[in-house]
C-alpha cells in the first residue's frame, strides 16, 4: 500500500472554506497512559499558564486582626519614607496574604516527610510547619506577647519604636513568641516581604511598582539589545509588570 | 504487577540534554528510542513564553521549573557519623524537571574542561609528587583524554551555536581568547555577545594586572543561528532571566532549540512525559538489562522492554537509580570499596562584592552566559607548589541578572530591614557588582552517595544521601582565588569591596550551584569506577550512563560542555563499536 | 525524481493538453502494471491535497469521516478507498472524473462545493486517470460515511443544480498561447488541482468564487487567507519567485513564516511538489491583478492609539519580532514591510495575537517556532492599539484595527473551539 505522502506529522486537517482547526496533538493509541508526544512537536492554540492575578478584595488567609498586625510589621520591615512607600502601602500584607492562601502557605512541593529532627545549620529548616502555620501560630504569639509587654495593646496599636524592638527581637532570638519559634518567622516574614515589595504587581505587592521605581529595576522587560553596549547610561523606560503599565493604555481609551 | 509493553530497542531515561543527544544519535542508526521522563512536557511558547517567564517570584524564588522535592529529595550531612535530614527545599542546588531538564534552565556558560583536568591525577602526581595531594584525596584519570573529546565539544558547540572569541587554534594562541584553553580545531559558531560596563572594567583591570581577559563561551548566542540539523536559534536579547528561566526567544541553547524540533519528526521516536522509572531492571545474571518499570500519574506501574537503555536523568538522579536497581557495587566510606556512590563532588564558588559611586551598572541587562574571564588561576594554569593546594577556577565579571528579589546589596553592617535598608537599597542596586570565582572541587574518601536508612519517597522508596564537605584543600583554593579576584576589584577603584571566599562547613541553604558530580564515574579500573571510558557499566554492558556523575572529580568549568562531550564520544562507540558487537567495549 | 521529470515534461506539454484529452481517454485507462502511472497519481493527490479531508487525523488513508465545517453546516468527507461497499471501489473510471470534475456522484448524487469540484474542472484527464490508478492501490477501509450532515434546506443536494447553474464552469483547464510554459503550468496547478482561490477568493453569499477578487483574499472563520497576487502592497509583489518557491517548499523566506491553516498545506501539499511546479505557481501568481492600492496615509506616530501600541509593542512584541520590526529568517516573521501585516482584513493578525500560532515543520526548517497567545495579557483595546501600530509603523499603512474587531474575533475563536 502506498502512503499518500511522506509527511510524519499527525495534523488535524484544515478546513475548507469555513473555520480551521489547529489543534495538533500527536497521540498514540493504546499506550501507557503517558502524555505521549509523537510525530510533531505538540500545539494547541491558546495554550497558556500565566500566573493568577492576585485581586484586590477581601483577606484571604488573615483573619482581620491579623492582617492589621502584619501590615503594621512589614510597614517597620519596609517604612514609608516621603519619596517611597513603605510595605504597606506597596501591598506587602497583601501579597503575604495571597501567597499564604496558596501552593506556597500549603508548603506545596516542599519534602514534608517525618521524622523532623532539629539538625545542624548546615542542614536547612527541618520545621514541619508549613508557613500558614508558622505565620498563624506566630501571629497569635506576637499578639499576646504585645499585650503582655504594652498593657494590653496588640502589635499594630503600639508605637512604632516598641514594634521595631519587638521584632528586632524576634530576629536575635531574644524575644520567645511562646513555643513559635521567634527567629525562624522573622526570617520568614522578611523574605516575603521583600517578595511583596519587589515581585510582579500580579501578585499583589509592589503596588504601581513602586519596588522596581524605588531601585531602577525595568521590570518584566525581555528585549535590552539596544542597551547592552551604553555603558554608565540610566535606562530611560519605565517599568513594566508581565499585566503591563499605564501607557499601554492611550488617552482616548 | 506491572503491565508489559511491546519491546522497544533503546530507553532513554530522562529527556534532557544528554538524553536528546543519545536519542538523536541512536535514531541515526535506524533505532526505534522510546524517552521516558519524569516531568512534563514543555515548549518555549506554551511553557515560557516571554510573556509571563520573566517572573522573578515564580521561577527564580518558588523554582516553577524545577523538580519538587515532594516528588523526588535527598538528605544531607557533612560528615559520616553524623545523621542525615532531608534537604526538605531545593537551595544550594537546583535540580531541573521535564524534557529538556536543566538544558531549559541553565545559564548558558559553556566551558570546556582543560587537558590536564582529564588526567589529574597523573599530572599533578609528575609536577607536584604524590605528598602533595592529600591522602584522602581520590582524584583519578578520567580514560579519556581531551584531544580525544575535542571533536565532541566541537560538535556541541556548533548544535548549540556557542557564541565565543577562540583562544587556541590548533596551538596558535588567538589575541582576546583564553589563551589556556586546549587547542580547539575550528573557532565558535558564532562571535562573543556583547558586554555590559561592568566586565568592561573588570577586564581593563585585569589587563593592567598581567592577565588575559576574554569573553566567555556563551550559550546565549550573540546572533541568529541555524545548527547542523536545521534548527534555527534567535540573538540573545540579554533579558536578565535566564538561570531558572526557560528562554522565551529561542535564544538559549536547549534541547527544545537545538534538537527536539528534529527528533519529533523521526517516526521511531516516542518520547512518554509524566512518567517516572523507578527501576532499571536486569536480568538473572545481573550482568543484562532487559529494560525499565516506570510509573504514571495514576499510580499504573509499566514495563518496557528494551535492548539497550541509557540512563540520562542528571548526576543525583542516575546514581539514585543505580542504587536503587541494585546496578554496580554501592560505594562503602568504611572499607573504601565499591563504585556507586563513589567520588562526589562539587563547585567551590565564591564572590567579591563592590559597592561604587557615581557608576550606573544596570545588572538587569545581562545574559547567563555573558561577561569577562581569566583563567589564568584555574586547573594547573599556575604553580601551585608556594600554595600548598591543587585546583583552581577561573575569574570573571559575569552579569547575569538584577532581579531584585535576589539582588539588594547592601554595604556590610547595614540592617536588614528598616529605613536605612531601605536607603542602602535604593542608593546601590545600580551600582553594585560581584566578581565570580568558579572553583575547582577534587574528590574525597568521605564525600559519597548512597541511601538512606530513614527517609522515604512518595513511592516508599529510599531516599539518596549525600555526605559531603569543603576539604582544606578547597578551603585554601577559594581563598586564594577570591583574593586574586580582591586584587582586580581594587583597581577599579570601589568605596567599599567585600571578599566573601567559601568557608567549610558547607551547607545546604545558600544557593552556589547545580554543579554536582561524580557517583558513578568513569574510569579505567572497574575496582574504582562504575563506567569504563565510553561511559558504559562494567556490570551491566547494554546500560550506558551520562551526565556529570561520569566525572571522577570536578574542574574549575561549568560541566555542561564536557557532559556533552563524553555523550557524543561514548554514542560514538555505541554506534561504531557496540551495535556491531554489543557486549562490553573494554576488557577489564 | 520521476516526478520531477514528469512535471517538467508536464510542463513543456501543457499546450497539448486539450489538443489530446479525447485521444487521450482511450489509452488513459488506469494500469495497476503502470508503476509510472501509479507515481504520476499520488503525485496528483499531493497537488490536490486530497488527504487533507479524505484522510482523518489519525485514520486510515482516504477512509473519510472527517467533518468539513462550511457556513452552512457540515459536510462530512466521503471514504474514496476502493473499498467496495463504502468507497469508491464500484465506481467506473468515467463516474470519478465526473464526480470530481462535475461534482456529480454515481446515482445522480450531487456534491456540494466542499469538494472543490469547480476548480478541478480543469484537471486534465491523464492526471485524473493516474490519480484514479494511484487511489485503486490504497488498501480498502471499510467506512460508510454519512456526507449530508447539512440542516434544511441546504441537505437537500437538488439545490446544487441552481448553484452549479449559476457558479460553475465546466471544462478543463485552456492554456493561454501568450504566456509562457511555466505560466500556463502554474495557472493549471492555481486554478486546478492546487484550488488555491478555494481559501484566498471571496465567496459571495452563496459561497461562490468572486470572480473580480480573485486570489484577493478571503476571511474564513477566524484566518484571512491573504491576497496572494502579483501587487506590491497588500499581495506578494515584493517576493520574488525564490521567496515563494522557499515559502511553498519549506515554509520559510525573508519575509514571512508559514502557519495556520497553510501550515497544513505546506506539509501535506507544496513540500512534496518538485521546484519546476512551485515556480510555476510563483510566476503565476506574481502575474495577477492584485486590486486596493493604499489610499491615505499611515496613521500619525504622536496618535494616542500608535503611543500605546508603540509601549505594548516594545514591552511585548520587539523581543522576538525586533524594535523596527524586521523579525528573524526562520524564527520570527518580518513585520515593517509586510503585506500579510497590512491586509484589508487583520483577521488572521488578530488570531495569532490572542491565540498564538505556530510554524509549519518541514526537513530543511524543522523548527516549528511558535507565537505565544497574547489574548490572556492584553485587553480587546490593547490588541488593538498594538496591531494599529504594527500596522502603521516602521512606512507601513493600513486600517486601524478596533476593539470591537477584536471582542467580535475573540467571541468567534471561542465559538470554534474544539
Amino acid at each position: 500500500m502506498l502512503l499518500p505522502n511522506s509527511s510524519h506529522s499527525y495534523h488535524r486537517r484544515r478546513v475548507l472554506l469555513a473555520g480551521v482547526s489547529s489543534a495538533v496533538f500527536g497521540l498514540l493509541s493504546g499506550d501507557a497512559h503517558a502524555r505521549t508526544i509523537k510525530g510533531a512537536l505538540p500545539w494547541s492554540p491558546g495554550a497558556a499558564v500565566p500566573p493568577a492575578n492576585a485581586q484586590t478584595g477581601p483577606w484571604r488567609f488573615f483573619a482581620p486582626e491579623e492582617a492589621r498586625a502584619v501590615e503594621a510589621l512589614v510597614d517597620r520591615l519596609i517604612p514609608p519614607d516621603e519619596k517611597v512607600p513603605g510595605g504597606k502601602d506597596a501591598g506587602c500584607a497583601v501579597f503575604i496574604d495571597r501567597q499564604l492562601a496558596g501552593p506556597f502557605g500549603h508548603a506545596s512541593g516542599r519534602y514534608m516527610q517525618p521524622p523532623f529532627p532539629a539538625g545542624t545549620p548546615q542542614q536547612g529548616d527541618q520545621s514541619p510547619f508549613t508557613p500558614a502555620q508558622l505565620y498563624r501560630h506566630s501571629l497569635v504569639a506576637l499578639d499576646r506577647l504585645s499585650r503582655e509587654k504594652f498593657a494590653g495593646k496588640g502589635f499594630a496599636e503600639i508605637a512604632a519604636s516598641d514594634q521595631d524592638t519587638l521584632i528586632a527581637g524576634m530576629e536575635s532570638g531574644t524575644v520567645q513568641l511562646g513555643t513559635a519559634d521567634g527567629k525562624a518567622f522573622f526570617e520568614m516574614l522578611l523574605q516575603n516581604t521583600k517578595e511583596g515589595f519587589f515581585a510582579d504587581p500580579v501578585y499583589g505587592g509592589n503596588r504601581d511598582m513602586a519596588g522596581w521605581k524605588m531601585i531602577g529595576f525595568p521590570g518584566a522587560r525581555y528585549d535590552y539589545r539596544d542597551w547592552i553596549d551604553r555603558h554608565n547610561q540610566r535606562y530611560p523606560l519605565p517599568p513594566v509588570g508581565i499585566m503591563g503599565r499605564p501607557a499601554w493604555n492611550s488617552a482616548s481609551n | 504487577m506491572a503491565r508489559k509493553l511491546p519491546a522497544t530497542d533503546v530507553v532513554v531515561i530522562g529527556l534532557g540534554w544528554t538524553g536528546a543527544i543519545l536519542s538523536h544519535e541512536l535514531l541515526q542508526e535506524g533505532l526505534r528510542v522510546v524517552a521516558i521522563e519524569r516531568g512534563p512536557w514543555r515548549d518555549t511558547a506554551s511553557s515560557f513564553p516571554p510573556g509571563y517567564a520573566p517572573d522573578e517570584l515564580r521561577y527564580a524564588i518558588r523554582n516553577g521549573l524545577l523538580v519538587q522535592p515532594a516528588q523526588t529529595a535527598m538528605t544531607f550531612r557533612n560528615k559520616p557519623g553524623q545523621t542525615a535530614l532531608p534537604i526538605r527545599a531545593w537551595s544550594s542546588f537546583l535540580p531541573g524537571n521535564g524534557v529538556g531538564g536543566a538544558g531549559v534552565h541553565w545559564n548558558g556558560q559553556t566551558w570546556r574542561f582543560l587537558p590536564t583536568d582529564f588526567v589529574a591525577r597523573t599530572h599533578l602526581t609528575k609536577r607536584y609528587g604524590a605528598a602533595f595531594l592529600p591522602s584522602d584525596m581520590t582524584i583519578q584519570d578520567w580514560g579519556v583524554t581531551y584531544d580525544e573529546l575535542e571533536p565532541h565539544f566541537d560538535r556541541f558547540e556548533y548544535l548549540c551555536g556557542t557564541s565565543g572569541t577562540a583562544g587556541n587554534l590548533q596551538g596558535k594562541i588567538q589575541e582576546g581568547g583564553n589563551p589556556f584553553e586546549g587547542p580547539r580545531s575550528r573557532p565558535y559558531p558564532t562571535p562573543a555577545q556583547r558586554q555590559p560596563y561592568a566586565a568592561t572594567m573588570f577586564a581593563e583591570a585585569a589587563k593592567e594586572l598581567g592577565y588575559h581577559p576574554f569573553p566567555q563561551p556563551s550559550g546565549n548566542l550573540s546572533q541568529a543561528y541555524t545548527n547542523p540539523l536545521g534548527v534555527t536559534l534567535g540573538a540573545c536579547t540579554y533579558c536578565g532571566f535566564c538561570e531558572r528561566f526557560g528562554c522565551g526567544n529561542y535564544s538559549k541553547a536547549s534541547p527544545q532549540t537545538t534538537l527536539l524540533p528534529v527528533l519529533v519528526r523521526d517516526p521511531n521516536f516516542e518520547a512518554r512525559t509524566q512518567c517516572e522509572v523507578t527501576r532499571i531492571n536486569v536480568d538473572r545474571s545481573g550482568t543484562r538489562a532487559t529494560g525499565v518499570t516506570y510509573v504514571d500519574t495514576s499510580g499504573n506501574e509499566w514495563e518496557q522492554p528494551a535492548a539497550m537503555v541509557l540512563l540520562c536523568a542528571f548526576q543525583l538522579f542516575n546514581v539514585q537509580l543505580l542504587l536503587l536497581s541494585g546496578i554496580g557495587k554501592p560505594y562503602d566510606v568504611n572499607t573504601g570499596e565499591g563504585v556507586i556512590g563513589r567520588n562526589f563532588s562539587y563547585q567551590t564558588t565564591s564572590t567579591v562584592e563592590g559597592f561604587y559611586d557615581n557608576r550606573i551598572f544596570n545588572p538587569f541587562i545581562a545574559s547567563g552566559a555573558n561577561g569577562m574571564i581569566i583563567d589564568n588561576y584555574n586547573g594547573d594554569n599556575f604553580d601551585h607548589g608556594p600554595y600548598g593546594f591543587v585546583g583552581g577556577g577561573y575569574i570573571g565579571m559575569i552579569q547575569t541578572n538584577g532581579r531584585p528579589i535576589e539582588t539588594t546589596p547592601v554595604p556590610p553592617g547595614t540592617r536588614r530591614w528598616g529605613a536605612a535598608w531601605k536607603k542602602a537599597v535604593a542608593d546601590n542596586y545600580l551600582s553594585s557588582i560581584a566578581f565570580f570565582c568558579s572553583g575547582s572541587e577534587y574528590s574525597y574518601r568521605d564525600n559519597y552517595l548512597d541511601l538512606d536508612p530513614t527517609y522515604k519517597d512518595h513511592l516508599g522508596r529510599p531516599l539518596m544521601r549525600m555526605t559531603f564537605d569543603f576539604h582544606p584543600n578547597e578551603v585554601k583554593m577559594s581563598a586564594y582565588l577570591t583574593d586574586r579576584a580582591a586584587e582586580i576589584m581594587q583597581k577599579t577603584n570601589p568605596r567599599q569591596m567585600v571578599k566573601h571566599p567559601r568557608t567549610a562547613p558547607y551547607s545546604v541553604v545558600p544557593y552556589q550551584t547545580t554543579h554536582t558530580c561524580g557517583g558513578a564515574i568513569m574510569g579505567t579500573d572497574p575496582k574504582t569506577s562504575a563506567l569504563n571510558r565510553y561511559l558504559q557499566s562494567w556490570d551491566v554492558s547494554n546500560l550506558f550512563v551520562m551526565g556529570s556523575s561520569a566525572f571522577p572529580q570536578n574542574a574549575g568549568y561549568n560541566p555542561t560542555d564536557t557532559v556533552a562531550a563524553i555523550a557524543y564520544w561514548s554514542a560514538k562507540a555505541i554506534r561504531e563499536q557496540y551495535l556491531k558487537h554489543p557486549g562490553p567495549l573494554v576488557q577489564a | 525524481m520521476i516526478c520531477h521529470r514528469i512535471g517538467s515534461s508536464l510542463a513543456a506539454a501543457a499546450l497539448f493538453v486539450v489538443l489530446a484529452v479525447g485521444a487521450a481517454a482511450q489509452t488513459a485507462t488506469p494500469d495497476p502494471q503502470d508503476f509510472s502511472q501509479i507515481a504520476h497519481g499520488r503525485y496528483v493527490a499531493v497537488l490536490g491535497d486530497c488527504a487533507a479531508c479524505h484522510t482523518k487525523p489519525g485514520g486510515p488513508p482516504f477512509a473519510g469521516g472527517l467533518a468539513i465545517e462550511t457556513p452552512f453546516g457540515n459536510v462530512v468527507a466521503a471514504n474514496i478507498t476502493p473499498d467496495r461497499d463504502t468507497g469508491i471501489g464500484r465506481w467506473s473510471d468515467e463516474q470519478f472524473i465526473r464526480a470530481v470534475t462535475q461534482g456529480r456522484a454515481p446515482g445522480g448524487v450531487r456534491l456540494y462545493p466542499a469538494m472543490p469540484y469547480p476548480a478541478y474542472a480543469k484537471m486534465t484527464t491523464r492526471d485524473l486517470i493516474a490519480l484514479r490508478a494511484y487511489l485503486n492501490t490504497l488498501t480498502p477501509v471499510h467506512n460508510r460515511v454519512h456526507s449530508n450532515q447539512l440542516p434544511f434546506p441546504f441537505d437537500i443536494r437538488l439545490g446544487m443544480v441552481f448553484w452549479n447553474a449559476l457558479f460553475y464552469t465546466p471544462g478543463t483547464f485552456k492554456p493561454d498561447p501568450h504566456k509562457s510554459a511555466d505560466w500556463n503550468r502554474g495557472a493549471y496547478l492555481v486554478e486546478g488541482p492546487g484550488h488555491c482561490g478555494t481559501c484566498h477568493t471571496a465567496k459571495n453569499f452563496l459561497g461562490a468564487d468572486e470572480p473580480s477578487r480573485y486570489l484577493r483574499g478571503f476571511s474564513v472563520q477566524g484566518w484571512f487567507a491573504p491576497n496572494i497576487t502579483g501587487s506590491d502592497h497588500v499581495g506578494i509583489g515584493a517576493w520574488s519567485v525564490q521567496d515563494i518557491v522557499s515559502y511553498l517548499k519549506t515554509g520559510v523566506n525573508a519575509h514571512s513564516i508559514a502557519s495556520g491553516p497553510m501550515a497544513d498545506e505546506i506539509e501535506d501539499s507544496s513540500s512534496h511538489m518538485t521546484t519546476s511546479d512551485l515556480r510555476a505557481i510563483a510566476v503565476f501568481l506574481k502575474d495577477q491583478p492584485g486590486g486596493e492600492t493604499p489610499s491615505g496615509q499611515a496613521m500619525a506616530t504622536d496618535d494616542p492609539v500608535m503611543r500605546a501600541g508603540e509601549a505594548i509593542y516594545t514591552d511585548e512584541c520587539s523581543a522576538c519580532h525586533t524594535a523596527a520590526g524586521t523579525g528573524v529568517t526562520r524564527l520570527f516573521p518580518r513585520l515593517s514591510g509586510s503585506a500579510l501585516v497590512q491586509s484589508a482584513e487583520p483577521t488572521s493578525l488578530i488570531h495569532v495575537v490572542l491565540e498564538g500560532s505556530r510554524a509549519v515543520a518541514t526537513d530543511p526548517a524543522p523548527t516549528a517556532p511558535a507565537m505565544p497567545p497574547f489574548g490572556w495579557k492584553l485587553s480587546n483595546r490593547q490588541v488593538a492599539n498594538v496591531l494599529t501600530y504594527i500596522r502603521n509603523a516602521w512606512g507601513n499603512q493600513a486600517s486601524p484595527v478596533t476593539a470591537g474587531d477584536v471582542s467580535a474575533a475573540r467571541r468567534s475563536l471561542a465559538s470554534n473551539a474544539p
